[in-house]
């Protein structure tokens, strides 16, 4: 069998060497990170579309996963709505970008940050409520326990159901605006929002009828 | 065998000896590394993560594939002089042509196929049906690009760049014209309209492959019938285009 030609040691001394500096180099920068790096502006989902090469429900998660990685302390968090959207408008049918901010974003301990938050759930609920109400049902109950706004989660509340038409949509959440009213000692609300479910909502299960007209009953009481 | 078939057979076989189903299996295989990392950092949708991204990296490594191994594979042809001496045979240049041509358009099936099925992980059997076909369709067309770049422009990294300069238009010029459409080149300045026309001028000539092989159809359902055949035809009546300037090129070579 031939043999290859002999290589220069000054050439086998340069790759061991070059190899080890390598080795060395990385060893001593830790893995990159940008959970403490300022979230830049969002860029226009065109620019993004143009970026992905016609493979939008892909880039939409890719930005998830790039907003994952950040601190949420000291988020810009007009920055991260804009990127929020962008996800949005790149899969609309895409929950991710709600769930994260109603899940993740909202539940900061600053709260003006986590009401952009929860604005962004609400914009986006309303272009397509049928889908998306349980993320503002969870912004509800964020806006009422963790931020105590019950003027908010009325508001949010109320969207669920004015907006909502599909018959998908349970009943509690359709019942929550009331449950917020009585929070807010608004019985007079909450009795003809009740009302109003007990008479046009779409009520399928008579337990569920019964809990709501008892729940009638005593808040006329309270009124009373 | 009838010549052409003949000659489709040799490439198939080349493509085999070459090591391209070792690639495929490479390519395969980070896709499959990709879809177990996903779903450790993803916090829901782990199956449209996954299916999103794993389809995404499985079409762009087909494209590549194909193009590099019709690229390389017809200059060594060209370079080897073999061409020279097949041109001397009593056979037909179309038919030299178009079965060097199925032979590619074959290997991309190949590949198509081999990248649809470990997406049944992930997406329903129609749907992966429907983006395999695509696929292979889009292969196709890359293959005709191809082979028509190199016979024509006869080096290597020209045939590549220009293969993937059409390839990438292709997929990004409905963006582009979205673009140019909004913002200050929207506004009805002369740069705006100039912009505007080219760019639609541009679009009349590329195949629109951004509406072919799209992952929303694994990830929601393969789209209406309509729609569908709308998109695979785009791309079928762009490799005919391609094929007939091929032909029509191969036609006037000088041996």
């Amino acid at each position: 069998m031939e043999r290859g030609r002999r290589v220069p040691a000054w050439v086998l001394g340069l790759l061991a060497v070059s190899l080890a500096a390598q080795i060395a180099w990385h060893a001593g920068h830790s893995p990159l990170s940008h959970a403490h790096a300022s979230l830049p502006p969002a860029p226009p989902p065109e620019v993004l579309r143009l970026a992905d090469l016609g493979e939008d429900p892909a880039a939409a998660r890719l930005v998830m996963l790039y907003l994952q990685g950040f601190d949420l302390r000291g988020l810009d968090y007009h920055h991260l709505t804009g990127w929020l959207r962008d996800a949005l408008a790149l899969d609309p049918r895409s929950a991710y970008p709600l769930f994260a901010a109603a899940r993740v974003f909202a539940e900061t301990s600053d709260p003006a940050a986590s009401r952009l938050a929860l604005e962004f759930v609400y914009e986006a609920f309303a272009r397509d409520p049928d889908r998306r109400w349980p993320w503002l049902a969870q912004a509800a109950l964020l806006a009422k326990h963790r931020l105590k706004d019950l003027p908010l989660a009325r508001r949010y509340a109320a969207a669920i159901r004015l907006e909502t038409r599909s018959p998908d949509v349970p009943a509690w959440a359709k019942e929550m605006e009331a449950i917020v009213l009585e929070d807010m000692n608004e019985l007079e609300a909450a009795k003809i929002v009740l009302g109003g479910l007990l008479e046009h909502g779409d009520l399928k299960d008579p337990n569920e009828r019964r809990f709501l007209e008892r729940r009638l009953e005593e808040l006329e009481k309270r009124v009373k | 065998m009838p010549p052409a078939a003949g000659l489709a057979r040799l490439i198939l076989v080349e493509a085999r000896r070459g090591g391209l189903p070792w690639l495929a299996a490479a390519c395969l295989a980070v896709g499959l590394g990709l879809a177990a990392f996903l779903s450790q950092v993803a916090l829901i949708e782990t199956r449209e993560l996954q299916l999103a991204i794993v389809a995404a990296w499985l079409r762009a490594c087909a494209v590549f594939l194909v193009a590099a191994f019709v690229a390389t594979r017809t200059l060594r042809e060209i370079d080897d002089k073999t061409l020279e001496l097949l041109l001397a045979l009593p056979v037909g240049r179309p038919a030299q042509y178009l079965g060097r041509l199925a032979g590619f358009a074959l290997c991309g099936a190949a590949l198509a196929t081999a990248f649809a099925l470990p997406l049944l992980l992930w997406a329903a059997p129609g749907a992966v049906l429907a983006w395999g076909f695509s696929l292979a369709c889009e292969t196709a067309l890359v293959a005709a690009a191809a082979l028509f770049f190199a016979m024509t422009l006869v080096q290597p990294v020209p045939a590549i760049a220009t293969t993937a300069g059409l390839y990438l238009l292709g997929r990004s010029i409905a963006a582009l014209q979205a673009l140019t459409a909004g913002g200050p080149m929207g506004e009805d300045s002369l740069a705006g309209q100039v912009a505007r026309a080219v760019l639609a001028a541009v679009a009349f000539l590329l195949p629109r492959l951004d509406e072919a092989t799209r992952s929303e159809w694994l990830l929601y359902g393969a789209p209406p019938a309509m729609a569908y055949a709308a998109a695979v035809g785009s791309v079928v009546l762009y490799l005919v285009v391609v094929t007939a300037a091929g032909l029509f090129d191969f036609a006037r070579k000088e041996p």
